[in-house]
C-alpha cells in the first residue's frame, strides 16, 4: 500500500517538473566509415574497360592541365555505371587516374548522395519525399513500394531486384510525387501507378518514363492555357538594327 | 477607422496591386495604374517549354534561335551589356542581382588568365523545376546564351553544371552542344565571327549546396561542394584560380531573345525594377499543377487562376503559400490575396520571389509538419562546414520534429525563433539562412496553431523519443 502511494507521488512530480528529452538518434544516409567486407577492400581491384577507356580521356580533357582532379566527379558517375556501385577499389583507381591521394576521392565520395558505396538492387528506386511531393502524397508512394516490394527504406529485396532510398527534392516538383528508377524519372504517381510500374520492372518491360497520368510533360493537366499556336519563326520581332 | 476607409478607397481605386505596392515601398508615390499578367503568345520566349516540338538543332533554327548570332557578337561587349542593364534583367536563381551589372563584374582584362562563364544548372531548391524544362526541351538557347553572355565578358570558356540527378536532361544539352560544334556555332571561330569559345557539361552528384556559387566551383575542381569564404570573389578568383561570372540557366537561356528583340522589349514587362518574363512552377494544391511562363509582377491569385486551375476545392481552401522556393517564408491567405510576383511586392509582404517556384497548400495540410519537412531537408544538405548552420539546423529539425507531434513546451516557441536568429547571417553562405526563414515565416504566421498544438499536445510522447543507443538493452 505504502508503495503504491509512494509511486503515485513519484509520477506527479514527474509531471510537473519539466521532463528531460531527447529526440531520437537519426543517423546520415550512409556511414562514412569504410569497413572492410569480402567484396570490398583495397584488395579487389577495379579498372575501366575498353569501352569506357575512350570516355575517360574525353572526361579528362574539358579539364586544364593542372586541375585534372576536377574528373573525379565524372570519373566516378562513368565508374559507378561499369560497377554498379562505388567500391573502394573504385575510388582507389579513380585517385590513380587523376594523380591525388586516395583520400581526396574518399573525401569527394562520402560527400555527394549519388555514389552508393555498398551495392545496389537492379532497380535503384529513389522517391522524393520533400515538401512539394510530400504534399501530393509521396508517403503513401513509400507506403505502397514498401507493401509491395516488401522491404523498408534503404533496403533491398531478397532478389536483388529492388532498393528503395528516400532522396531529397528530385527537382521534377510541378509532376509530383517523382520517383526516380535508375536515371529515369517516373512522375504524377499514385498509388495505383506506382504499383503498375513496379510490376512492369519486374516483368521486364519497363513503362517509359515520364508523367504516368494523361499529361506529357509539365503543361496544365486540364488543357493548354498557352503556346496554343505554332511558334514564330526566325527573324520574328527581331529589331532592325541587327 | 479613417485609415481603414483610406484603405477600402485605395483598394478600390487602385486595385489589388496598387495596395501591396503601396504600403511599405517607395514607388507608393506614384502608384501604376497598369496591371501586369496575360502575356501573349508572342512575348513568349520559352516557346518549347511543354516539349511538344523538336529540341535539337532543326528544330531550334525553326523557332528562330541561332538567327543573326553573328551579328550581335560582332556589335561587342559594351553594346550587349548596355542592352542587358536596359533590359532590366535580374538573376533568376533566387537573389535577383542585376545581371548587367553582375557580368561587368569581371573587367576587361585579365593577363595571362583565362576566364570562365559558370551556368549554374544544379536545380535543387524544394518547388523548383524550371531549368529542367529549359535544359531538355530549350537547350539550344542556353548554349547560345552562353556564347553571348561569355562574349560579353570575354570569357575563353563555359562550364554549365548540371545536378546528377538529370541525366536525361543533361544527354539533351550535350547533345545541344555536340551539334552546336559540329555546326561550327561554338568553338574555334564561333559563328565565324573570328571569336573563340568553348562549352563544356559538368554533372553534379547530389547535393543541394552546389547551388551556392562558390559550392558549385569548388564542385567542378573536384572537391568536396564547401562554400568558400568572400572575398576574393569569383569574379577575381574563381573557378581554376581564373575569373569566373556563375549565372543561372534561365538568366543565361532569355540573353538572345533580349538581344534580338532589344532590351527596350524586356523591360516593357512587370512592374518597374522588376521587368521581364520569367518561368513560374506551381505545384501542390492546385487543380492544375504546371510550369508556365508569364510576366513579371503577375498577381499570385491571378497566376494560379488563370493558369493552373484555382486551388484545390476554391480560394478559401487557401491555407498559405511559398512563393519562391523553400527558402522563402510562406505567405498566409491574406498576403497572398494582395502579392504580386515580383522581387519588391514580395520582399515588402516579408518573403520573396526567389525562383518563383509556388507551392500551394489548402487547408488539409498539416503546416507545421510542411515546414519540418523542409527543416529536415536543411538538415541533410548543410554541408557542416559552419558551426552554426550544421549545428542549427540539426536543433532545428529536432525542435520542428517534436512540434508536429505536440511534443514541448509553449516557452520553446521562443527559443526556436531565437535559435533560427543565431544562424540567420553568421554562415558562409546562405544556407543557413534559407533554413532559418520558413521556420521564422511560420512562427510569425501560424503562431497560434503552434501553441495550440504545444498546448493540447502528446506529452507522453516525450518518453517514446527518448533516445537509446542500440547497443543498449534498457528494462524499465
Amino acid at each position: 500500500m505504502y508503495i503504491a502511494k509512494r509511486l503515485t507521488a513519484i509520477r506527479n512530480s514527474a509531471l510537473l517538473v519539466s521532463r528531460f528529452s531527447t529526440t531520437k538518434l537519426r543517423s546520415s544516409d550512409h556511414v562514412f566509415v569504410h569497413r572492410d567486407t569480402p567484396i570490398n577492400n583495397e584488395n579487389v581491384k577495379f579498372e575501366f574497360d575498353k569501352k569506357n577507356l575512350p570516355e575517360v580521356q574525353k572526361i579528362l580533357a574539358k579539364y586544364p592541365e593542372n586541375y585534372k582532379k576536377g574528373a573525379i566527379i565524372p570519373l566516378l558517375h562513368l565508374a559507378q555505371k561499369q560497377h554498379g556501385w562505388t567500391s573502394l577499389g573504385v575510388m582507389n583507381h579513380v585517385a590513380g587516374i587523376v594523380d591525388v591521394p586516395p583520400m581526396r576521392v574518399y573525401e569527394v565520395a562520402t560527400f555527394y548522395t549519388m555514389f552508393n558505396r555498398e551495392p545496389v538492387g537492379k532497380y535503384f528506386l529513389q522517391v522524393c519525399g520533400t515538401t512539394p511531393c510530400q504534399l501530393c502524397g509521396s508517403d503513401n508512394i513509400f507506403k505502397t513500394v514498401e507493401k509491395h516490394l516488401g522491404i523498408k527504406k534503404g533496403e533491398t529485396t531478397k532478389d536483388k531486384l529492388f532498393t528503395l532510398v528516400e532522396v531529397e527534392c528530385a527537382g521534377a516538383c510541378v509532376n509530383a510525387p517523382v520517383m526516380a528508377i535508375n536515371d529515369d524519372y517516373y512522375e504524377d504517381l499514385t498509388p495505383e501507378l506506382t504499383v503498375k510500374v513496379l510490376d512492369s520492372f519486374k516483368s521486364g518491360k519497363p513503362l517509359p518514363p515520364g508523367p504516368q497520368g494523361t499529361r506529357r510533360t509539365c503543361e496544365p493537366a486540364g488543357g493548354l492555357t498557352t503556346l496554343k499556336s505554332e511558334p514564330p519563326g526566325p527573324g520574328f520581332m527581331v529589331r532592325s538594327d541587327l | 477607422m479613417m485609415i481603414q476607409g483610406f484603405k477600402n478607397k485605395l483598394i478600390k481605386t487602385q486595385g489589388v496591386q496598387g495596395l501591396a505596392r503601396g504600403l511599405a515601398s517607395a514607388a507608393a508615390a506614384t502608384p501604376s495604374p497598369r496591371t501586369y499578367g496575360g502575356l501573349k503568345d508572342q512575348d513568349r520566349i520559352f516557346t518549347n517549354v511543354y516539349g511538344r516540338y523538336d529540341f535539337k538543332l532543326k528544330g531550334a533554327l525553326k523557332r528562330g534561335d541561332w538567327y543573326k548570332t553573328k551579328e550581335i557578337i560582332h556589335k561587342g561587349e559594351d553594346w550587349i551589356l548596355k542592352e542587358i542593364k536596359d533590359s532590366g534583367l535580374r538573376g533568376r536563381g533566387g537573389a535577383g542581382f542585376p545581371s548587367g551589372l553582375k557580368w561587368s563584374f569581371m573587367g576587361k582584362s585579365s593577363p595571362g588568365r583565362k576566364r570562365y562563364l559558370v551556368i549554374n544548372a544544379d536545380e535543387g531548391e524544394p518547388g523548383t523545376c524550371k531549368d529542367r524544362e529549359i535544359l531538355r526541351h530549350e537547350p539550344h538557347k542556353l548554349v547560345e546564351g552562353c556564347l553571348l553572355a561569355g562574349r560579353a565578358m570575354l570569357a575563353n570558356a563555359a562550364y554549365i553544371y548540371i545536378r546528377g540527378e538529370f541525366v536525361q536532361e543533361a544527354n539533351n544539352v550535350q547533345t545541344a552542344i555536340d551539334e552546336a560544334y559540329k555546326a561550327g556555332l561554338i568553338g574555334k571561330n564561333a559563328c565565324e565571327s573570328g571569336y573563340d569559345f568553348d562549352v563544356y557539361l559538368v554533372r553534379g552528384a547530389g547535393a543541394y549546396i552546389c547551388g551556392e556559387e562558390t559550392a558549385l566551383i569548388e564542385s567542378i575542381e573536384g572537391k568536396q561542394g564547401k562554400p568558400r569564404l568572400k572575398p576574393p570573389f569569383p569574379a577575381d578568383t574563381g573557378l581554376f584560380g581564373c575569373p569566373t561570372t556563375v549565372s543561372n540557366v534561365e538568366t543565361v537561356a532569355v540573353a538572345p531573345t533580349i538581344l534580338r528583340r532589344g532590351g527596350s522589349w524586356f523591360a516593357g514587362f512587370g512592374a518597374p525594377r522588376n521587368s521581364g518574363t520569367k518561368l513560374f512552377c506551381i505545384s501542390g494544391h492546385v487543380n492544375n499543377p504546371c510550369t508556365v511562363e508569364e510576366e513579371m509582377s503577375i498577381p499570385l491569385r491571378e497566376l494560379l487562376e488563370r493558369h493552373c486551375g484555382g486551388i484545390r476545392g476554391g480560394w478559401d481552401n487557401l491555407l498559405a503559400i511559398i512563393p519562391g522556393g523553400s527558402s522563402v517564408p510562406l505567405l498566409p491567405k491574406h498576403d497572398c490575396e494582395v502579392a504580386a510576383m515580383d522581387f519588391d511586392s514580395l520582399r515588402d509582404l516579408q518573403s520573396g520571389l526567389g525562383t518563383a517556384a509556388v507551392i500551394v497548400m489548402d487547408k488539409s495540410v498539416d503546416i507545421v509538419a510542411a515546414i519540418a519537412r523542409l527543416s529536415a531537408f536543411y538538415r541533410h544538405e548543410s554541408c557542416g562546414q559552419c558551426t552554426p548552420c550544421r549545428e542549427g539546423t540539426t536543433w532545428l529539425d529536432n525542435m520542428m520534429t517534436r512540434f508536429v507531434a505536440g511534443n514541448g513546451h509553449v516557452d520553446e516557441i521562443n527559443q526556436l525563433m531565437e535559435l533560427t536568429k543565431q544562424i540567420e547571417g553568421n554562415t558562409i553562405c546562405a544556407l543557413g539562412d534559407a533554413a532559418a526563414w520558413p521556420v521564422q515565416g511560420l512562427i510569425r504566421h501560424f503562431r497560434p496553431e503552434l501553441e495550440r498544438r504545444l498546448k493540447s499536445g502528446d506529452r507522453d510522447a516525450v518518453l517514446k523519443d527518448i533516445y537509446v543507443p542500440n547497443n543498449y538493452s534498457v528494462t524499465f
